[in-house]
């Protein structure tokens, strides 16, 4: 009972946050918001039996990732609207385009959900007991291609960005 | 009922306010000190020896007026200390005091609550810290606060690499993230952290300087540059809280490191079964010795060193610490599994 209402709860403020983060007219107010939105959805981890997702999540996104959009943000000045995008109507289309291409990528998902009923991850497998352990084994067993392949993509990232900062290399 | 709710929040109630008298008492310590290796007396005028000075301070700066200037950004400027003080606080719910003691024949534990991600927990309030920072400079709107405010938080995620990668070689040490079972990996491996890893606790020494913006690293309140740092459009308790939080933020950082390199609530050589008879100091006595030590430390070196460059902070970090720090990783990993 308590769950379910800390669960509610918790999924009102993030949908709540989340529209803010796109109604809200001033951009360094919508990434505030954006870092509630994070914390709210760690918050959601911790209510899952997540902690070590739940910090990361914290620690990653709200403290790491959203600094730097912050820093963007504040010294790119942001609050004059882009000329190019004046046209509502055009807007509007592209509005409804996104939004149906993501209710069908939600109905494919549910539908795949229900055509194969998720087997449990390999967690009888799993010789340690902890949950910064479990994921530990995880990622460095059953997950360790997508792990080191979603590294290798960090890494490409880290070295173009530095490509493009330096003037001569 | 008890145990779940009126213990607990006793046991925040408590702390919560040792830190912050401690804060207080920090701050006077912090002159006294200072005004020692200069030669002067430091505060005299509010009570003997002007150990009254941090009430009065408290009362000034309540009764002060409190000012927001006509282009701030009003809300973020009002959330902006708010948001430093908050996570400076909430890091004491991880932090072991001691252990489970006996009293009046009911265990209690000495520490709010041990999660099994603690060090982890207390890494990622910290990162939110910064957020306090940045907004005060940027919701000022005025040019110094938002130059200071770019420099410290550079400077923090900077440092927090180094000062990160040094808390892993100590976590690979206990095999745990809890708090507690940090503490307890040193008691049953009789020697504390700090003889094994004195690299690590040389590289968290000077991260948690620059990370707590203490001299020699505090520039992002240079006042010869900057008039005053991020703070400087805010007056009265708006102040204050910035002021409460960076001490507060030195407290935590003494705690953290009184708790990995220096065995925690551990008495020295905590095995050596000839020295029994320091028991009868109580566990936290010995935490709280250890933790002033290092505050002291802290202090000792701001009256001692000049200010760095901002170019000389950066290259320290990024082209010293943060490979010394790897390479202490690497070698710690290695050693570990050679030894097991």
């Amino acid at each position: 009972m308590a769950q379910a209402i800390a669960f509610y709860f918790i999924a009102a403020c993030i949908l709540g946050f989340a529209v803010l983060v796109v109604s809200t007219k001033d951009t360094v107010h919508s990434v505030l918001f954006l870092v509630l939105d994070f914390l709210f959805v760690s918050a959601l981890y911790v209510l899952l039996g997540a902690p070590f997702l739940a910090v990361i999540q914290v620690l990653v996104y709200a403290g790491g990732i959203v600094v730097l959009y912050l820093f963007v943000v504040m010294l790119v000045n942001l609050k004059r609207p882009a000329e190019a995008h004046q046209d509502p109507h055009r807007r509007g289309k592209l509005g409804f385009g996104l939004a149906a291409a993501v209710l069908l990528e939600f109905g494919i998902i549910v539908a795949w959900g229900y055509a194969r009923p998720s087997q449990a991850v390999a967690a009888a497998s799993v010789p340690v007991t902890g949950n910064t352990e479990q994921v530990g084994w995880l990622l460095y067993t059953s997950y360790l291609i997508p792990f080191e392949i979603a590294s290798m993509l960090l890494l490409v990232a880290m070295i173009g960005a530095i490509v493009l900062a330096k003037r001569e290399l | 009922m008890i145990d779940l709710f009126v213990v607990p929040l006793l046991k925040i109630v408590i702390v919560l306010n040792a830190t912050l008298v401690g804060v207080t008492y920090m701050v006077l310590l912090e002159r006294k000190v200072i005004a020692w290796a200069q030669s002067r007396l430091g505060p005299m005028r509010v009570g003997p020896y002007g150990v009254l000075q941090p009430v009065a301070d408290a009362i000034k700066l309540m009764l002060k007026e409190d000012i927001t200037p006509v282009k701030a950004d009003k809300w973020v400027f009002t959330a902006a200390p708010i948001i430093s003080m908050v996570p400076a606080l909430i890091v004491y719910a991880v932090i072991p005091f001691g252990p489970v003691v006996k009293v009046f024949g009911h265990p209690v534990s000495l520490f709010i609550t041990d999660i099994n991600v603690g060090l982890l927990y207390i890494v990622s309030v910290a990162s939110v810290g910064v957020y306090g920072i940045i907004l005060a400079g940027y919701a000022s709107n005025s040019k110094y606060p938002l130059l200071a405010s770019l420099r410290a938080s550079a400077q923090l995620i900077s440092y927090e690499v180094s000062v990160t990668l040094t808390l892993v070689s100590v976590i690979l040490m206990a095999g745990s993230l809890s708090m507690v079972s940090i503490v307890n990996a040193q008691y049953n491996s009789g020697v504390w952290f700090i003889f094994v890893q004195p690299l690590a606790f040389a590289i968290f020494f000077i991260g948690s300087l620059a990370e707590t913006n203490r001299a020699p690293f505090d520039m992002p309140e240079a006042e010869q540059e900057l008039t005053g740092g991020f703070h400087t459009e805010y007056s009265g308790m708006r102040f204050a809280l910035f002021f409460l939080a960076e001490y507060a933020n030195m407290i935590v950082v003494s705690s953290v490191a009184t708790t990995l390199f220096l065995g925690g609530w551990l008495r020295p050589f905590p095995n050596v079964a000839a020295l029994h008879f320091l028991d009868i100091i109580p566990s936290w006595t010995w935490f709280l010795i250890k933790s002033f030590v290092f505050l002291y430390i802290f202090i000792w070196v701001r009256a001692t060193l000049p200010r760095y460059r901002y170019d000389q902070l950066m290259r320290l970090g990024w082209k010293v610490l943060i490979p010394l720090a790897i390479v202490n990783l690497v070698v710690t990993g290695i050693v570990k599994v050679l030894l097991s």
